[in-house]
């Protein structure tokens, strides 16, 4: 290895988290309880440091480093950023929350900045060792985070479920990797699509390993029937663990995705069209008829991000830049308007008091009509009801395979769409209709009041305005992606 | 102040006061509410006069011109736009004078009714449509005022909305127009279809005699002429709104609105809306004899059977509203005749005399108070000396009193028919002869009954409770009807009422003299409607008589028509004056007749039972199989039911353990990998 070519500029942000974390690691050992604020404010600040970092560090084309482990790219750079934004609004929305249970410690932000270098790996991984090191990176520290309160059963189970059927999914998928491996004699992503291109690899090992890929990538997306662990660990951990379960991992999940299959195996794109088109049928339909169903507004949040994932594959299925872009539109709209769900959610609950089924939700414009309206935003977007964000990024994804003469699968989506509306729609009844039930006083730091008012009427300035993200998200698509 | 100008004046003025004392009424209160109305409509009046004279002494050029455009769609144009000559002119003097009189004796009539502010709003709002209807230059716009004239017909008898009667008769009027409206607007469709593709009056006349021998197919392999389908659909759409056999069902009940209303939409305005548009519409209906034909046997059934109805009727308004009816009915056979500008004169006498009549019947009624059974009346000739005496001339000119208003007209209609050379010809002049002495006889019935004999009320009070036979005419529940007690004394109507009843007894003694010649034998109505003499001499005669007002006059004397007509007169002197237990006997004898008269020819319930029950029954079944069983039944409830049960299956799928789980991945890698591997496999 020739050190002198060694460029790490484009991991700058990576290699100062890093850094920044072991430093919080260790100080945190010498903070008491009282003074845990320092560890709360210097995660936010290494969120802001690598955030200024990122950005400051852009370029509009990809660089690759580390032997080819390693890419900086705009795709990688507005994940990236979105994801500090998306971590810090994490953590302001569950400070009172963590606190009140237990968990305002240390190895709670630790924790967290782990998974949240494993994600930024997950993001700009080049090759299959790296990108697989990413994901587990991540895994780990969410299984962990879950575990973390150990004396609740529930979130124990959900942490075990999500680990032991995680471990399966990394089976499959490192399983998968080994077959395109042997196919193709690399692992770089470049190599293994330049070996596909040239016709020198073997199909059917290819297309063997391929499904084991996609059944691995399924899993972390929560892709039906890859999906089960989805309600049970959303349910079972606390809601503030289901928030970093439910908001971050999606973006680096979506573009895990996208540098497997269309950066590695662009050229199979005929092959896992069709197995995405199985799973998004099934993830829209599955996930909205069984949301219907549920109580549990956890669990019903569940069941929406299992059709929400869905159609994100809508976007992929499309197999261009017009669908990549508004796939990655989708995602950052579908993670704002869950963190502001979600956010509502951990204001409402207390000590002693979880806020999770429908009724807890009954009569809240009586209690406290700001924040219903901001629920009302969410749950809009959600349904994708114009003018709120989730409309255009429901749209964008539908015109896209429109465009490519996959009309039957648009009335799939719309229908669906139109059926998931229920019970975005029965929530909001429950809040303005039913009969307030629930009486004791809403309090929600002032801080947390402003960020989650903000992030909620961003989905209705986004929805008003989307043209800029959009053009961005087709600008990053464009300059990183090669095949394009 | 250019002409559009001006014509936009006089349409915009009513609907000004209209809005003002519909949407402000609450807040200016009645008075200013009635000064506003009659502002805007006397501005319209006396601009519509100007213009009139302008056609008369030949200084105003007919004007036909786009307004605003309304929208285009794929290259038809829906504008509003003015067609100002002769026809037009005369009509906007007819409506806006009528409808100034009625709006000055609303005053009057209306003046105890809570509903004041909204019968102002409304009358005016009518005079505004009925002016866009005339004034139109194409059929888009002509079918815009065409139903606004309706809706505001619909309001207006059901003005008293609290009367279960009034309701069932708007709802009657309402849905009998729809059936006319269908037709007129299938007619417009093949006029859009066919006639070079574009709505204007002028483009489509243009267009029409290259139709001449145009045929399509409406029943597979039966080939229609176009122009008699058209006619014909058109006409229907005339049969609606002026009340033609079969038609015509809806004008007797529309007597439930208030009087005035009944003067001006029901007599002298909105129901010769159908004979306006006919006339308009001359070169098309010129080239067709089916057409005409129909439209003469549809007249002249009206004509005479309608008139018979008059005869038995005891409510003074239904009278009056059955002789409208006949009237119509000579209108149309003038139409048929091919005498359109005959039609047209007498629209214009009828216009004043009808509306003389109603408004003469109204001021009986109030003096009556708000009893309208003739049964309970005589005499009030010395009580009421103004209404007695415009009465008389209104009815003098209905029956076609020589040098009379209507007598010109109406003998200008029979010579037409008398010269007509269509099939339709022969029953048509028998209908118009025979109707000349059924029309004198139930006018002077009414007369006599009304306005001399002896003063019932006195004696009879309290039984008109139980009339029989008008079943469907019971005494309303309202404070307005209590009628007259046995010592009190009719007494003549204010000056708001008697100044406008004055005013048009004057046009309806003298008009016709003055108006036949220009109308009828001269060039007033050149260039704008069409007559082919040669193939229809009809008109010829009429034409011929109309050249000198005087002699014709005199002339009548010697007539058939004159002579029927006094013998009407006189019958009915002998029956109610003279000898008044012969109708009594003759009902008795012919009870079979009289029923079937009373009855209506049994007409209503015919409708009753087949179309009004049908179209139920028909909905029934749609609303309980259509919409109960398969849309509420199947699509909507049934498809949440699935999406329920489907929500619940899959809920059972989620079992919590985690091998079920594993087993679902492994299931689904199983499922992934032999599809996609199936072929390479075989392959």
């Amino acid at each position: 290895m020739n050190w002198a070519d060694l460029n790490l500029m484009p991991a700058l942000p990576e290699m100062f988290l890093l850094g920044a974390l072991s430093v919080i690691l260790i100080l945190d050992l010498f903070i008491s309880d009282a003074k845990r604020g320092i560890t709360y404010a210097l995660s936010l600040l290494t969120l802001l440091v690598c955030a200024v970092t990122q950005v400051s560090t852009f370029e509009p084309f990809a660089t690759v480093t580390l032997s080819g482990m390693f890419v900086d790219d705009p795709l990688s750079d507005i994940v990236k950023v979105a994801m500090y934004g998306v971590t810090a609004l994490v953590l302001v929305y569950t400070r009172q929350y963590v606190k009140d249970r237990g968990l305002f410690k240390g190895e709670y932000f630790t924790l967290t900045l782990f998974a949240l270098l494993g994600m930024n790996l997950m993001v700009s991984a080049s090759n299959f060792v790296s990108l697989y090191m990413g994901l587990e990176l991540l895994s780990l520290s969410l299984y962990s985070l879950i575990a973390l309160q150990r004396e609740s059963g529930r979130a124990i189970e959900a942490a075990m479920k999500y680990f032991v059927l995680g471990a399966l999914a990394s089976g499959l998928l490192l399983y998968g990797v080994s077959m395109v491996y042997g196919a193709t004699g690399s692992l770089e992503l470049a190599k293994v699509a330049q070996a596909i291109a040239s016709g020198s690899a073997n199909q059917t090992l290819l297309v063997f390993g391929l499904v084991f890929i996609v059944a691995g990538l399924a899993f972390k997306l929560g892709a039906v029937p890859f999906h089960m662990w989805v309600p049970d660990v959303y349910q079972g951990s606390s809601t503030a663990m289901t928030l970093m379960i439910g908001a971050a991992p999606k973006l680096a999940a979506f573009v895990f995705v996208i540098r497997i299959l269309v950066q590695g195996l662009g050229e199979m794109v005929a092959d896992w069209q069709g197995m995405l088109v199985i799973l998004a049928v099934l993830s829209m339909a599955i996930g909205n008829l069984t949301a219907i169903a549920q109580t549990n507004l956890k669990r019903m949040l569940a069941y929406s991000t299992i059709s929400h994932m869905g159609f994100l594959l809508l976007g992929l299925i499309a197999g261009n830049a017009e669908g990549y872009s508004a796939a990655l539109f989708y995602v950052i709209v579908y993670v704002l308007t869950s963190l502001a769900g979600f956010g509502i959610l951990l204001g409402l609950s207390r000590a002693g008091f979880e806020c999770e089924t429908l009724d807890d939700l009954k009569g809240l414009n009586g209690r406290n009509s700001w924040y219903a309206l901001l629920m009302l935003l969410a749950l809009f977007s959600m349904a994708g009801i114009p003018p709120l964000a989730g409309f255009y990024a429901k749209f964008a994804v539908i015109q896209a395979i429109v465009n490519v003469n996959l009309l039957w699968l648009a009335i799939v989506a719309v229908l669906m769409s139109l059926i998931g509306a229920f019970y975005y729609l029965r929530a909001v009844k429950v809040m303005y209709f039913d009969d307030v039930q629930d009486h004791s006083p809403i309090t929600m730091s002032g801080d947390m009041k402003l960020v989650l008012s903000l992030n909620a009427v961003a989905l209705l300035v986004l929805g008003a305005m989307p043209e800029r993200l959009i053009a961005m998200c087709v600008e990053a698509m464009k300059q990183s992606l090669v095949v394009l | 102040m250019d002409m559009k100008s001006l014509y936009l004046l006089i349409a915009l003025s009513p609907l000004v006061g209209s809005v003002i004392a519909g949407l402000f009424g609450w807040a200016i209160g009645r008075r200013a509410a009635h000064v506003v109305t009659i502002l805007g409509v006397a501005v319209s009046a006396v601009l519509s006069i100007g213009v009139l004279k302008g056609f008369l002494d030949g200084s105003t050029q007919v004007f036909n011109a786009p307004v605003y455009t309304w929208l285009t769609v794929g290259g038809f144009e829906f504008s509003v736009g003015f067609l100002v000559d002769s026809l037009t002119a005369m009509m906007l003097v007819v409506v806006t004078s009528v409808s100034l009189m009625v709006h000055i004796y609303t005053i009057g009539y209306m003046h105890e009714d809570p509903g004041y502010q909204r019968f102002f709003s409304y009358i005016s709002l009518f005079t505004f449509s009925m002016l866009m209807l005339v004034m139109s230059n194409n059929f888009i716009q002509l079918f815009f005022g065409w139903e606004a004239v309706g809706l505001v017909s619909y309001l207006l008898i059901g003005f008293w909305f609290k009367r279960p009667t009034a309701i069932f008769a708007n709802l009657k009027a309402f849905l009998v127009n729809r059936v006319g409206d269908f037709g007129f607007l299938l007619g417009i469709g093949l006029v859009l279809a066919y006639f070079g593709g574009s709505l204007n009056y002028s483009d489509v006349f243009a267009a029409a005699p290259a139709l001449a021998s145009k045929t399509i197919q409406i029943i597979p392999g039966v080939e229609w002429s176009l122009l008699t389908v058209t006619c014909i659909l058109l006409f229907i759409g005339a049969m609606g709104k002026s009340a033609q056999f079969p038609l015509h069902v809806w004008l007797p009940d529309s007597m439930e609105g208030p009087t005035p209303i009944s003067a001006l939409i029901h007599a002298a305005t909105m129901v010769t809306a159908g004979i306006f548009m006919v006339s308009r519409m001359s070169p098309l209906f010129e080239m067709s004899d089916t057409a005409l034909n129909v439209v003469m046997v549809a007249g002249s059934i009206t004509a005479l059977f309608m008139g018979f109805l008059g005869v038995v009727q005891n409510d003074i308004k239904r009278v009056v509203a059955y002789s409208t009816l006949s009237q119509l009915g000579y209108m149309t056979v003038a139409l048929g005749a091919s005498a359109y500008s005959v039609a047209m004169f007498h629209v214009m006498t009828h216009a004043f005399f009808k509306a003389l009549l109603f408004l003469g019947a109204g001021s009986v009624i109030m003096g009556m108070h708000h009893d309208q059974d003739m049964r309970n009346m005589g005499g009030l000739r010395k009580y009421m000396p103004i209404t007695w005496i415009t009465s008389l001339l209104g009815s003098l000119a209905l029956i076609g009193t020589p040098f009379f208003s209507g007598f010109y007209s109406k003998d200008s209609i029979i010579l037409a028919v008398e010269h007509s050379n269509l099939a339709a010809s022969g029953f048509a002049y028998f209908a118009v002869i025979a109707g000349v002495f059924v029309t004198a006889f139930y006018s002077f019935r009414m007369y006599f009954l009304v306005f001399h004999g002896k003063e019932r009320w006195m004696e009879n009070h309290g039984s008109h409770h139980a009339h029989e036979g008008d079943h469907d005419d019971e005494e309303p529940s309202d404070d307005h009807h209590h009628g007259l007690g046995p010592n009190d004394k009719p007494h003549e109507s204010p000056w708001v009422v008697t100044l406008p009843l004055a005013l048009l007894a004057i046009p309806s003694v003298l008009i016709g003299f003055f108006a036949i010649h220009p109308l009828v034998g001269g060039e007033f109505f050149n260039g704008v409607i069409f007559t082919n003499l040669e193939a229809h001499p009809g008109l010829e005669a009429a034409m011929h008589h109309a050249h000198d007002a005087m002699a014709m006059g005199l002339h009548a004397f010697v007539t058939l028509p004159f002579w029927l007509a006094a013998a009407g007169v006189a019958l009915a002197w002998f029956f109610y004056m003279k000898a008044p237990h012969i109708p009594a006997a003759i009902k008795q004898k012919f009870s079979g007749v009289h029923t079937l008269l009373e009855n209506k020819y049994y007409m209503d319930e015919l409708y009753f039972a087949v179309f009004a029950k049908g179209s139920r029954a028909l909905g029934t079944f749609f609303w309980k199989v259509g919409d109960m069983l398969l849309i509420d039944g199947l699509l909507v409830n049934g498809s949440a039911r699935l999406v329920g049960s489907v929500s619940r299956a899959v809920r059972k799928l989620q079992t919590g353990f985690i091998y079920s789980y594993a087993a679902v991945m492994i299931i689904g890698v199983l499922v992934l990998m032999t599809y996609w591997f199936k072929p390479l496999i075989l392959r």
